[in-house]
């Protein structure tokens, strides 16, 4: 049977892994590397890197960051954070990255999303989607951290980025996100049932009991966390061992 | 000396660092008097059937690879080449190696792609079972499947839903993963290196 997958996320700024809550109050945290081997030594079944550099000179550090993490650990790992053409995927992608996650890139041009999977297969393209719940109940994708509405209801824009061809949801709820109270178990449902495709949770997790919920409640297909584990308040090891004892279906 | 064919598709760099882990020289290559040199081959693959196919056909190494005797592991949309057909694109004849055509999954019950870590139940009489031990996670990340195989040549399955995926297969000299060794931590490494070392034709 398939394993529910525990995803560490690193946000990395210039080549150095960044944290900072609701995208404000950023500080360095350590090493891209460093930190990718202390994640795949503790079990973790994938990585996330999402760039956050504004600058042109950032993405050329980007790549080299993404060729020595790929040096360093043999399991997959998604990037994403600029990735505005096809030129970009095949930089991160021939770099050693196995996914290339889009997320405001493809709301201005959904188009990137078909292009990507038709070259790369659909395997290979992730959208991420930030969601903002609305007053009516619905969500929309959001950008720039938040700040910017873009007035897509979130269900009509996966159900149309999967008719594209993207293959996997990476879905951060902005509401919980750095609230620490759980995932949107909610919204998680919501977006699963209106996609086929694997949905990976993220945003507010911040106990164990939070990465057993989203996985009893069948909310998601994986869960992202990135501070919990960037301060080693859990290990990803702790996570396995305590979704074990409840009986869910972990890689050891 | 283990050659890694170019052949335009698909992430080699994985491939390569997976092999560099282990200590076993390759060479990345599209030339086949490079490739003829070599005493194993890899056919890794990412992306559409009908463009790995023509990619193959118009380097001239579709032929080729049929008149292969030495041990060759294809790997994702590498091992699916080596099978009869695929339905994807419409559907695309492959190198027919090995009999077995790939469908799409579409069990409404099931999440497709199937991606993430799966558990590999190796068959008891293959060498790979005492060597990865006891339930081997492995990571796949694909849509179409392999059907019509000849049992002997399934060599480990992973259940997803209704569907047993014949993630290893094989006979002879060919050695076929629909999940990826280079991308399955420990145990992928472990699969790699009985192919690089003790796999024989």
């Amino acid at each position: 049977m398939l394993s529910k997958r525990i995803i560490p996320c690193l946000d990395v700024r210039d080549g150095k892994v960044v944290k900072g809550i609701n995208f404000v109050g950023i500080r360095e945290v350590g090493d891209p590397e460093e930190l990718a081997r202390q994640y795949y030594e503790q079990g973790a079944d994938e990585l996330v890197f999402l760039d956050i550099t504004a600058t042109h000179e950032g993405r050329r550090t980007m790549a080299e960051v993404v060729e020595k993490v790929a040096r360093q650990i043999c399991i997959p790992f998604t990037v994403g954070g600029g990735i505005t053409s096809l030129e970009d995927m095949k930089r991160m992608l021939r770099a050693g990255a196995d996914k290339v996650s889009v997320n405001s890139s493809a709301l201005r041009n959904p188009d990137l999303i078909r292009q990507g999977a038709d070259m790369f297969g659909n395997q290979c393209i992730v959208l991420a989607v930030d969601a903002k719940k609305q007053p009516d109940g619905s969500w929309h994708a959001v950008i720039n951290g938040g700040r910017i509405d873009t007035g897509k209801d979130v269900l009509e824009w996966v159900m149309e980025a999967v008719a594209l061809g993207a293959g996997e949801i990476l879905l951060t709820s902005m509401d919980a996100d750095g609230t620490k109270q759980g995932f949107d178990i909610e919204l998680c449902k919501a977006v699963r049932s209106a996609v086929p495709v694997p949905v990976i949770a993220s945003g507010g997790c911040g106990s164990l009991a939070h990465f057993a919920e989203v996985f009893e409640e069948d909310a998601a297909d994986a869960a992202l966390a990135a501070s919990l584990f960037h301060y080693q308040e859990l290990t990803v090891q702790d996570v396995k061992d305590h979704l074990r004892r409840q009986g869910i279906g972990v890689r050891p | 000396m283990i050659g890694i064919i170019d052949y335009g598709m698909g992430n080699l760099r994985s491939v390569e660092n997976a092999l560099d882990h282990l200590g076993l020289d390759h060479v990345i290559s599209s030339d086949l008097q490079v490739l003829d040199g070599c005493d194993r081959l890899i056919l890794p693959g990412v992306g559409a059937m009908q463009d790995c196919m023509k990619a193959l056909h118009e380097s001239g190494l579709d032929d080729w690879l049929k008149a292969q005797t030495r041990p060759i592991l294809g790997i994702c949309l590498g091992m699916q080449a080596f099978f009869d057909a695929s339905q994807e694109n419409g559907g695309v004849d492959c190198l027919g190696m090995l009999p077995g055509q790939f469908v799409k999954m579409e069990d409404p019950s099931i999440r497709v792609p199937h991606i993430g870590w799966n558990e590999l139940e190796i068959r008891p009489d293959h060498p790979l079972k005492e060597i990865l031990g006891d339930h081997p996670y492995v990571y796949y990340d694909h849509s179409y499947y392999g059907t019509g195989l000849d049992p002997d040549t399934v060599l480990g399955t992973s259940g997803h839903g209704p569907y047993q995926i014949p993630g290893l297969a094989g006979r002879g000299h060919v050695l076929a993963c629909q999940f990826h060794p280079e991308k399955s931590g420990e145990t992928g490494l472990k699969i790699l290196s009985y192919f690089g070392k003790e796999m024989q034709s």
